[in-house]
Formats: C-alpha cells, sequence, structure tokens
C-alpha cells in the first residue's frame, strides 16, 4: 500500500508541475533580465511615439521662424501659437468699452464662423489691454477651409456678416450692434500630413489638447523650426528604414541560410564560400557607390515602382543580411539531422514542404534574436547615408540628417550645443536600447550562446 | 595551406570581377553621361569630352579599356594599331582610370595623395582602440564586480552603441567650443589628429575591452594561471606574460574586422573634421557623380579589407596550430 501512496503521491506532483516550454521559459529569462525589460519597454515607447507622433502635442516640425536658433527652454504646455490653424481676421471699427458688449461680440461671431464652416473657432483678442481693436477667430486646420487651396471661405464668411450686419453695424446676439470688418482669413499647414490614419490622429491631437503644444524643450534650429518636434517626426522615417530595411535583411538571409544548409554538400561550400567573401566587402563603400548609381536611375525605377526610399531600405536591407544567412545555415543544418525531418522526408514531403512546416519554425528564436540585432547596425547605415547627405533628403527628416544639419549649424559664433544634443539623445539611446534587447534575448532564447557568440 | 589560398584568391577575384563589370555597366548606361549638369555644355565641348573619356567607344572596347590590361587608344601597344607610348592601362595594369571631375587627374594621382593621410588617421585610431581596449579589458576582468568593471562595461556599451558622428558632435561641442583646447577641423599638425583619432577609435576600444574582459575571465580561472600564481609569480607578471598572452587571440582575429570598420568609418570622420583623405574624396566623389574615383576608391578599399582579413586568417593560424585552415576548405 505504502509503495502504491508513494506512486500515486509522485503522480500528482509531477501533474502539479507545470512544464514550460521554451517560449514560456525564455520569457522569463527575458523579463528576469531587468536591462532587456527596461530597453524593450523604452523600445516600445519610442514606437508609440513614432507611430502616434501627430497625436502628441508637438510644435510643427516644418514651420520656420526667422531669427537665432534659440536654446531650450523649459516652457510647459501652453498655448503658443498652433502652426496648424486657420485664422480669421476681424477689426473693430471704434474700441468696445463694455466687456458685455466685447462678449456678446464674441460669441455673434463665433456662431457666424460654425455656420460658414461648421467648427467651433477660439477667440484671441488683439490689442492693449482694456482696448481691444480687433478679433481673430481660430480653427483648426482644414484642408477645405485652407485659402491656399481654392477656400473661399473669406468670401462666404463675408456673406453670412453682410446678411447680418445693417447700417454698417453688425446686429448683435442679446442686442447691441458693433461696426466690425472682416480683415482675411489665413491657414498654416504645420503638418502636412497626407495618410489618413495622420489625419485622424491629428484630428484627435485636436479634440484631446486643443491649442495647447509643448514649448521649444529642446531648443529650435537654424530655421526656427523646433527641434523636439524634427525629433519626434524624424523617428518615423528612421524607424521605418530600420525595419524595412530588416526586413528584407531577415527575408534574404534567411532563405539564402536555410537553402545553403539544406542543400548541404558542394552547393552549400560554394554558397557559404561566396558569404565568406561578401564579408570581407567595405559595404560602406559599396552602398555608397551603389546608392549613387541608383540616383541615376531614379527615373526608371520609379517605372518600376521603385521610389528612392523604397531603393534605399532594398539596397541597405542587401547588405545587412550575412551574419543572418551564416547563422540560420548552421541551425539548419543541425536541424536536418533530426528525427522528425527524416520522419517528414520519409512520408514523402517534399522539400520546400520540409523547409517550411518543419524547419522554418524552429528558426523563429534565432531569427527574433539576430532581427533585433541587425535593426541597429540598419540604422547606423542609414543615418551614416544621411548624415553624408546620401540618403534621407529635406523635406523628408532622420535622425541622420539632422545630425548633419547640427553639425553644419554650429560654429565658434553660434554655439548650437543643443542641436548636436538632441539627435545624439534620440539616435544613441534608441541604439543602445536594440543593442541591449538584442543581447538580452539571444541570452534568454539560447542561454548557451552566451554574451560572446555572434560577436560579429 | 597555399591550395586555401589559391582558393580564397580565386573566389575573391570572381567577386571583384563581377562587382567591377556590372557597376562598369550601370556606370555607362547612366542616361546624360556623367557631364551632364545644370548647364548644358557646347556640343563641341561635349565631343571633345567624350573622346579624352572614350565615351564616343562602342561599350565593350571601353571596358576593355577600363579592365587592361591593353591600352587601346592611339598611344597604346602597336599591336592595337596605337604607336606604342603608353601600351599597358586599365585595371590589371594597376590603373584607375581618370577622374571624371578632377579633370587634370588620375585616379590613382588622388588616391597617391590621400591614401597616406588616411592610412595615418587609421592606424592611429587602431592604436586608440587598443591602448584605451586593453587596459580596460584588462582592469575590468581582474577587479570583476567592482564599481571600475561597472564602469567600464558600460562605456564599452555606450561606446559601441554611438555612431562616431554624434560622438564627434558631442566631443566638438565640449572640447573645442566651450574649452577651446583643440582645433576644429583641418589636417596639419599633431593638434589635428587628437579628435579624429578618438572618435574613430572609439567604438572600437569599446569592442576590445569587451573581448580582452572575456577572454581574460576566461584564462584567469584556467590551471596553468593558478600554477603560475602557486609558483609564487609576482601578479603583475602572473597577468601580462601568462594570462594576457593567452586572452589575446580572439582580439587578433577581431584586428581584421576592426581595421575594415575603422577605414570604412573614416569616411565619416574625415567629412566631419575636414580632412583630406580618401574617404573625403569618395564622398565628394559620390555627391559629383565621379564614377570612376568612387569605383577605384571602392575597389581599392575592397582588395585592401580583403587582404588584412586574410593576414589575419593567416597570423592566427601561427598564433594557434589548432585553428589552421583545412586543407581543401
Amino acid at each position: 500500500m505504502s509503495a502504491d501512496a508513494r506512486l500515486t503521491g509522485w503522480l500528482a506532483a509531477a501533474r502539479a508541475v507545470r512544464g514550460a516550454g521554451p517560449w514560456r521559459a525564455a520569457l522569463r529569462r527575458l523579463v528576469a533580465d531587468r536591462a532587456a525589460l527596461a530597453a524593450a519597454l523604452f523600445l516600445l515607447c519610442v514606437a508609440t511615439g513614432s507611430l502616434a507622433a501627430p497625436f502628441l502635442p508637438l510644435a510643427s516640425p516644418q514651420v520656420m521662424q526667422l531669427g537665432e536658433p534659440r536654446p531650450p527652454r523649459l516652457v510647459p504646455l501652453g498655448d503658443h501659437g498652433w502652426a496648424h490653424r486657420v485664422t480669421l481676421e476681424f477689426e473693430l471699427e471704434e474700441a468696445l468699452r463694455s466687456r458685455e458688449m466685447l462678449a456678446r461680440t464674441e460669441q455673434t461671431l463665433v456662431a457666424l464662423a460654425r455656420r460658414a464652416c461648421g467648427a467651433q473657432a477660439r477667440v484671441f483678442r488683439r490689442g492693449q489691454r482694456e482696448e481691444t481693436h480687433g478679433l481673430a477667430l481660430v480653427l483648426p486646420y482644414r484642408r477645405d477651409l485652407d485659402p491656399a487651396r481654392g477656400s473661399e471661405l473669406a468670401a462666404r464668411l463675408a456673406q453670412h456678416l453682410a446678411a447680418e450686419t445693417v447700417d454698417g453695424k453688425l446686429h448683435l446676439r442679446g442686442g447691441g450692434d458693433v461696426a466690425v470688418r472682416l480683415v482675411g482669413a489665413s491657414a498654416t499647414d504645420g503638418y502636412g500630413t497626407t495618410s489618413r490614419f495622420d489625419a485622424w490622429l491629428l484630428a484627435r491631437r485636436q479634440a484631446c489638447f486643443g491649442f495647447w503644444q509643448l514649448g521649444p524643450l529642446l531648443g529650435t534650429d537654424a530655421k526656427g523650426r523646433d527641434l523636439l518636434a524634427r525629433l519626434v517626426f524624424g523617428s518615423r522615417i528612421s524607424l521605418a528604414v530600420a525595419l524595412a530595411g530588416a526586413f528584407v535583411s531577415l527575408f534574404v538571409g534567411v532563405v539564402y541560410g536555410a537553402v545553403s544548409g539544406y542543400a548541404g554538400g558542394k552547393l552549400d561550400e560554394r554558397m557559404m564560400r561566396f558569404v565568406d567573401v561578401l564579408y570581407s566587402i567595405p559595404f560602406l563603400f559599396v552602398v555608397i557607390f551603389v546608392i549613387t548609381l541608383l540616383d541615376a536611375w531614379q527615373a526608371e525605377l520609379a517605372g518600376l515602382g521603385i521610389g528612392r526610399m523604397t531603393a534605399f531600405f532594398l539596397v541597405l536591407g542587401l547588405v545587412t543580411w550575412l551574419t543572418m544567412a551564416r547563422v540560420v545555415r548552421g541551425e539548419v543544418r543541425a536541424l536536418r539531422q533530426r528525427e522528425f525531418v527524416e520522419a517528414a522526408r520519409v512520408l514523402g514531403a517534399s522539400h520546400a514542404r520540409i523547409l517550411a512546416v518543419h524547419i522554418l519554425p524552429h528558426l523563429l528564436g534565432l531569427v527574433a534574436v539576430y532581427l533585433t540585432l541587425t535593426l541597429p547596425s540598419v540604422m547606423l547605415y542609414e543615418a551614416f547615408l544621411s548624415f553624408l547627405g546620401l540618403g534621407v533628403r529635406a523635406p523628408d527628416v532622420s535622425w541622420g540628417l539632422l545630425a548633419a544639419d547640427a553639425l553644419e549649424a554650429i560654429s565658434p559664433l553660434s554655439i548650437t550645443w543643443w542641436l548636436v544634443l538632441g539627435p545624439a539623445l534620440f539616435l544613441g539611446s534608441t541604439l543602445l536600447a536594440l543593442n541591449v534587447l538584442g543581447d538580452g534575448l539571444r541570452d534568454a532564447l539560447d542561454p548557451r550562446l552566451g554574451p560572446a557568440g555572434g560577436a560579429r | 595551406m597555399t591550395r586555401f589560398l589559391v582558393r580564397r584568391a580565386l573566389w575573391f577575384l570572381l567577386t571583384v570581377w563581377l562587382v567591377v563589370s556590372v557597376s562598369f555597366v550601370l556606370m555607362r548606361a547612366v542616361r546624360g553621361g556623367p557631364f551632364s549638369g545644370e548647364r548644358a555644355l557646347a556640343p563641341a565641348i561635349e565631343a571633345r569630352l567624350a573622346e579624352r573619356y572614350h565615351l564616343d567607344w562602342p561599350l565593350w572596347k571601353q571596358y576593355l579599356q577600363y579592365v587592361g590590361p591593353f591600352d587601346w587608344s592611339e598611344h597604346g601597344t602597336g599591336f592595337l594599331g596605337g604607336d606604342g607610348t603608353r601600351p599597358f592601362g586599365g585595371l590589371l595594369a594597376l590603373d584607375l582610370g581618370p577622374s571624371f571631375r578632377y579633370r587634370d587627374f588620375t585616379v590613382n594621382d588622388i588616391l597617391a595623395q590621400s591614401l597616406p593621410i588616411s592610412a595615418t588617421l587609421g592606424a592611429l585610431a587602431l592604436l586608440v582602440a587598443l591602448a584605451l581596449g586593453v587596459p580596460a579589458g584588462i582592469f575590468s576582468a581582474v577587479k570583476r564586480g567592482s564599481t571600475l568593471d561597472l564602469l567600464v562595461r558600460l562605456a564599452a556599451t555606450i561606446g559601441i552603441a554611438l555612431p562616431n558622428f554624434v560622438v564627434a558632435g558631442l566631443l566638438l561641442v565640449f572640447f573645442v567650443f566651450q574649452l577651446g583646447l583643440l582645433p576644429p577641423a583641418g589636417w596639419g599638425g599633431l593638434r589635428h589628429l587628437v579628435l579624429p583619432a578618438f572618435v574613430l577609435g572609439l567604438p572600437y576600444a569599446a569592442y576590445v575591452a569587451r573581448l580582452v574582459r572575456s577572454g581574460m575571465l576566461e584564462v584567469l580561472s584556467s590551471d596553468f594561471v593558478r600554477t603560475a600564481r602557486a609558483k609564487g609569480l609576482p601578479e603583475r607578471i602572473v597577468l601580462v606574460r601568462h594570462a594576457l598572452r593567452a586572452a589575446i587571440l580572439p582580439l587578433v582575429t577581431y584586428l581584421g574586422p576592426a581595421t575594415a570598420g575603422i577605414l570604412t568609418g573614416s569616411l565619416v570622420v574625415e567629412k566631419i573634421f575636414a580632412i583630406p583623405g580618401t574617404g573625403s574624396h569618395f564622398v565628394n566623389s559620390a555627391l559629383n557623380r565621379d564614377y570612376t574615383l568612387a569605383m577605384g576608391v571602392t575597389l581599392v578599399y575592397t582588395v585592401l579589407v580583403y587582404t588584412l582579413n586574410l593576414a589575419v586568417d593567416l597570423a592566427h593560424a601561427l598564433l594557434d596550430p589548432r585553428l589552421a585552415p583545412e586543407e581543401g576548405a
């Protein structure tokens, strides 16, 4: 009985043990690695911020201001004149003395504007303290209201105004009348977003923050543009190029490595020798050379549906796949010997099926690790090339481009240190986080590799 | 060993030939030609330029002229119909052709002027990398777990992650514009070299420190170090003569990629600090569509880096007989 009881006890204990799959174990190890976890969270923030850039209460990255570049100032959220609005200027013929009359005038005009264009305007008073002699009605920017885009907003508003005007005086709601003249309507489109997603985000931002925005926390550049806004909006291109390039590199590397490792024999040897040779080519030179050639072929490429940016990240992806191919090939060679592959082959599965169904899923962890390690190198290439003036070009913004602008702007006469610091912070912290996360993932997924594995 | 060398050389030649041929075709197929600029040239000038650079020849002849070894022009070898004053030319005769932009210079002239400058900078940067990285790695391994170790590891991680133009910007702001210690740019005395060499060498110093640290950690726990200590050798001798010698092997392997990286990185650093080295010329040639110069520099650097890597592999095999390349590999 005692033996039986012991057996049941063991069985119960065994059942109580929750088996941890390799993924769960890896996740646990990753979470235990505090640096990697922090890096992952940081990257998540960066990615979210970059994706949701139009939603954030940032100044316009495009609108320029004359004058010296301004150093960072700790200006909190405030109404700093949002550069994404439609402004309607009204002039009062005579300064209004009573506050009540002023308030009534404002109300009437806001109602007028709502009828003319269907949006709630905010009123700004123009003039000395008590002497208001002008009113500015400000609406969130809309394309159909932009006079530069052919809107007849001013004419429409003038009509409405005329309809309510008797003897040259506007009849106010709640009694009284006042002489008001429409001076003009203007619009500034400081974000110039084209995609519907961005437009939606901007609308959400208007709903949440109204006209409030952050001050120049990181200063402004030589043309008076807000550096923080440029960095956040620039991150979209930097990250997009890095991601797209890394995926190209992933695709090429995995296919090449898998085919080479699976085929084995002479083909494998030749393919790997080719990789060895490519390893010893100084790629930055080749990439620059290829990009200059691509520039000359721009029209032809455009005909094929490949834009400048597409060509750019294709090239970046095509030079960073080597490590991935090597690692994948090694893993596939090992997997090929395993029993389940043999079983599949005996059952008559085709080579393509074995590769796709039986081998590729096992590469997932490895690929995740090398993807996080390829991302910083593609980003670095992008930054290098943009820095040299061969990558992303104005009016697009990227971190490399901003770093280049900074070094161009700085001189003994105007030591614009903040322009250097901003891109350095953004680029440096992101690259650092990617490196740390990559190392952490590698340790978590395959503790055997150790911190020195894959040193290249 | 010989077979291994020959094989590698053959593979390399094949790759270079492919790269040269493909880019040559692309280069010559560029619409408008290399001389089309903002302002249209007079037809007579254009014809003269085409004649001077042999752009009026059929493509196959231009290709043969570029690759060599015979000069096909009227000054070329007698049996091709020339007068024989300049029989050899082209890549096979180590002639990279004329520059398209600097019209009075050949690519060889430009390289002869600028390569020594880049080489000096690169050598200094490598020196910085070793001089900073090796001691940092040793100290950090010996004092494992101390604050110093932590600092070194942190600095190494940051040093690897930060791109060199960012480091350059920060250092420029601090040392040049705030303190006024060093000149901002240019080429001249040793003072001009301090910042560029440091900026260029820094990421590699970080890597070297990491490599030396992990190598030392491994070696320090091995038996022969314990023996050395047991027989009463001073710690300094144990570290330098016994441990370091064994721990340095991965470093030798890394020197190949490091040199390649320093050569490549000098592109950006030369541009920032306005150093008239090959890197600056290369970037300018790329921006100016000076295809022959761009291609010449790419080729020279490729060969250089490849040779270096090969040399490192051989050195490695000599230092550690276990790693000798297998026959037939």
